[in-house]
């Protein structure tokens, strides 16, 4: 009978650990990390409560009308309080000459306004 | 039920082992599928987060702020206006308010001048925002200098700066009296930059605009809902940057998912009648390649919106930043808050993972059913 | 054992190119014997294995199974007739009988490249749902069997003709199938891998299992060990002898 008796056995042999039982572990890992996420967003959204608070206490008392966030021209940094037709003072389709105006589209009611126009 | 489990866990494997035989191709997926889904998921919580902050943080701004129109930009408004204003009914109060604009040339930036109306300062004296301090590296106690329209230089001395910890509000502004803005400004004592107007009964707020409109017609109420939606629309998912990066995304995931269901190479046609032959049922088959796809989805999704979630709401926003602050010397340096819509992340969710698995069931499902004998005649 | 009552099975009919490929058989098959379709290419032998291994069905003509080759467990055997009749029944459950019924050895062995010998020849048992430390002892023990427990983490294409051969063996061995299949076992193989092919055959006799082999090759339908030799010829029986 030729080579087909049992050789020395060598190792284990078989899978060491399924590799269906790591991909699972990673699945629920990555779901109990998204639900961590969701945990993480909710502790910290009631810690920043009272910050929140006083930023609203501070527009109360300096009534102010807009987030600092654009400052690199008139119409972004107050958008709110932007002229009817400062972000479009070239032509309603321009292309923006700020970069932030790229992201701050002009304001609701100043799209309807233009509407018309083009 | 047990057989059932046993059986899905043996395909799993096979998924698994046959994925990583080709693993340079299959991370390089996962890790451009990611990278769309970190975009995306970055945008998205970015914008709602603003937002949600946004309409908070400005429930505190005036019911109304009226303004001039002069040859359609806006103009100092008289302050004989508050006079008829005070005198519509409903109306509580009506006050001047004073800001104004200052290009700083010396560092490139803008201020925002403002004359707090609760709390006065004494002359020559300025509270400065948390940005002027960085940008300037000024503090309390120093001198700054402005120039007047008449060219003197004017000094002040800063007294005071606003708290860090309001400078998504507050980053450029300076406070200044009454008398020292009209002076540094020019601004003649009978008018102000706009009016602010309180009612006594929220629901009639739109009604007495109205009426404001009506009485001095050169002038442009703004309430505080349209300054509200005004950040709504900024920070929009239809928002410039916002619809780029959208489309870039869905381009990228349109040509890979394409490539995926362009159909399947002679060699895996090949791996599916064999395991055909050798007893798989074709939903076996379609059981593998279902695996694979929300496999390889799944794990882009989490690694994605996980990443997302760390790049705004720890690092605020690092990679947004240089389209954030565009041109802007003074930026402020704000925590975003994390208010995250588990809504949005399911839509998400089923934007991504779902097209995928299904680009990736699809041609298998015509592989599935070609005759176990192929092998044999091939 | 198996029986195939004036067998025909067509390609592309009504076309152009319409052949027959196999045309009016009949035979009966005994249990626990090596029988070999001898016969040239494109003879139709291999469409013949095909249909008597459940991956197709004939234009015309019947085939039935004894029941015992399905087990006890089988839906199919569940009648009260001693033969099943197979040519008529859905997809789905030629799946289960050739799944529960046959071992296939295909020619080239057409094992699954790039995953391990131990991955392949567990392949078979997914579909069946049985506990995963049973299978594997069942693979562990086939791997001893056809000494290849040192070779079991090694992907298939590192292996020799030899090592490939036994791993398909082994994969075809899985589920216990009472009957084996091989299409052109020995094509690719030296003589010497040949013979020791038809010996681990005679091994396979010993332990009960019914062999059913196409080839050309004089090294298989000459052996010593083989029972019945039939003849194939453009689809039809052309001679028989043992």
């Amino acid at each position: 009978m030729i080579n087909i008796m049992p050789q020395k056995k060598t190792g284990e042999g078989g899978l060491s650990v399924r590799k269906s039982t790591i991909a699972l572990i990673l699945l629920a890992g990555g779901v109990l990390l998204i639900g961590l996420m969701f945990v993480h967003a909710a502790l910290q959204r009631q810690a920043d409560a009272e910050e929140i608070a006083q930023l609203t206490a501070v527009v109360k008392n300096l009534e102010l009308t807009d987030l600092c966030l654009f400052t690199e021209a008139r119409y972004t940094r107050h958008l709110s309080q932007a002229d009817m037709f400062s972000a479009f003072q070239d032509h309603p389709t321009a292309l923006e000459h700020f970069p932030t105006g790229s992201i701050a589209g002009p304001p609701e009611n100043i799209r309807r306004l233009n509407e018309k126009l083009d | 039920m047990r057989s059932w489990i046993e059986k899905q866990r043996s395909i799993l494997d096979y998924t698994l082992a046959s994925l990583l035989r080709r693993k340079g191709k299959n991370f390089s997926l996962l890790f451009v599928y990611m990278l769309v889904v970190f975009i995306l998921a970055s945008a998205m919580f970015f914008t709602s987060a603003m937002k949600r902050e946004a309409s908070l943080i400005l429930q505190g701004s005036p019911e109304m702020v009226v303004q001039r129109l002069l040859m359609g930009r806006y103009d100092p408004i008289p302050l004989d206006y508050l006079k008829t204003i005070r005198n519509i009914r409903g109306v509580i109060s009506a006050d001047a308010r004073l800001w104004g604009y200052y290009f700083d040339p010396t560092v490139g930036a803008n201020y925002t001048f403002m004359v707090p109306h609760n709390q006065p300062l004494s002359l020559q004296n300025i509270i400065v925002g948390s940005g002027i301090v960085r940008s300037r590296k000024v503090g309390k106690g120093d001198i700054m200098s402005f120039r007047a329209p008449d060219g003197k230089v004017r000094s002040f001395t800063i007294t005071g700066e606003i708290s860090a910890s309001s400078e998504l509000i507050s980053a450029d502004l300076i406070l200044i009296s009454d008398t020292d803005f009209r002076n540094l400004f020019g601004l003649n004592g009978s008018y102000a930059t706009d009016l602010v107007v309180a009612v006594r009964n929220q629901q009639e707020l739109s009604t007495i605009a109205r009426k404001i409109t009506e009485l001095l017609p050169d002038t442009r109420p703004i309430i505080r809902a349209e300054m509200v939606r005004t950040y709504d629309s900024v920070f929009d998912w239809r928002g410039g940057m916002v619809i780029v990066l959208l489309l870039m995304a869905l381009l990228a995931f349109v040509i890979f998912a394409s490539e995926k269901a362009s159909g399947l190479s002679a060699e895996e046609r090949r791996e599916i009648g064999i395991l055909k032959a050798i007893g798989w049922e074709t939903s076996d088959v379609i059981a593998v390649k279902t695996y694979e796809g929300a496999l390889v989805s799944f794990f882009s999704f989490a690694g994605g919106v996980l990443l997302a979630y760390g790049h705004i709401f720890f690092s605020a926003a690092l990679l947004f930043a240089p389209a954030l602050k565009g041109w802007s010397v003074l930026y402020p340096n704000f925590r975003i808050t994390p208010f995250i819509d588990p809504y949005q992340v399911a839509i998400l969710f089923f934007l991504t993972v779902v097209p995928y698995t299904v680009a990736t069931i699809i041609p298998s499902w015509r592989a599935a059913i070609i005759d176990p004998d192929s092998v044999m005649r091939s | 054992m198996i029986s195939l009552t004036n067998v025909c099975k067509g390609f592309n009919l009504g076309k152009l190119n319409a052949f027959t490929a196999v045309d009016g058989v009949s035979l009966s098959l005994e249990g626990n014997r090596i029988t070999v379709l001898k016969g040239p290419s494109g003879s139709g032998k291999t469409t013949l294995l095909s249909l008597i291994g459940c991956m197709a069905r004939p234009t015309s003509g019947r085939i039935t199974l004894h029941k015992n080759l399905l087990g006890k467990n089988s839906f199919l055997a569940s009648g009260d007739k001693p033969d099943v009749e197979i040519t008529s029944l859905p997809e789905r459950f030629l799946t289960e009988i050739r799944r529960l019924a046959f071992g296939f050895i295909f020619q080239q062995f057409n094992l699954v490249k790039g995953i391990t010998v131990i991955e392949n020849v567990l392949l078979p048992s997914y579909p069946l749902g049985k506990k995963h430390a049973e299978v594997r002892k069942r693979a562990g023990e086939l791997l001893d069997t056809f000494g290849l427990r040192a070779r079991a983490r090694a992907k298939v294409e590192w292996l020799s003709g030899g090592e490939a051969q036994r791993v398909a063996i082994a994969r075809a061995m899985m589920n216990d199938p009472p009957v084996i299949i091989a299409d052109e076992p020995t094509a690719h193989l030296d003589s010497k891998l040949s013979r020791e092919f038809m010996d681990i055959i005679a091994l396979l006799k010993n332990s009960g299992k019914t062999t059913i082999i196409a080839s050309h090759d004089p090294l298989v339908f000459d052996a010593q060990v083989v029972d019945r030799v039939i003849a194939v010829r453009d689809g039809r029986i052309d001679e028989e002898g043992t």
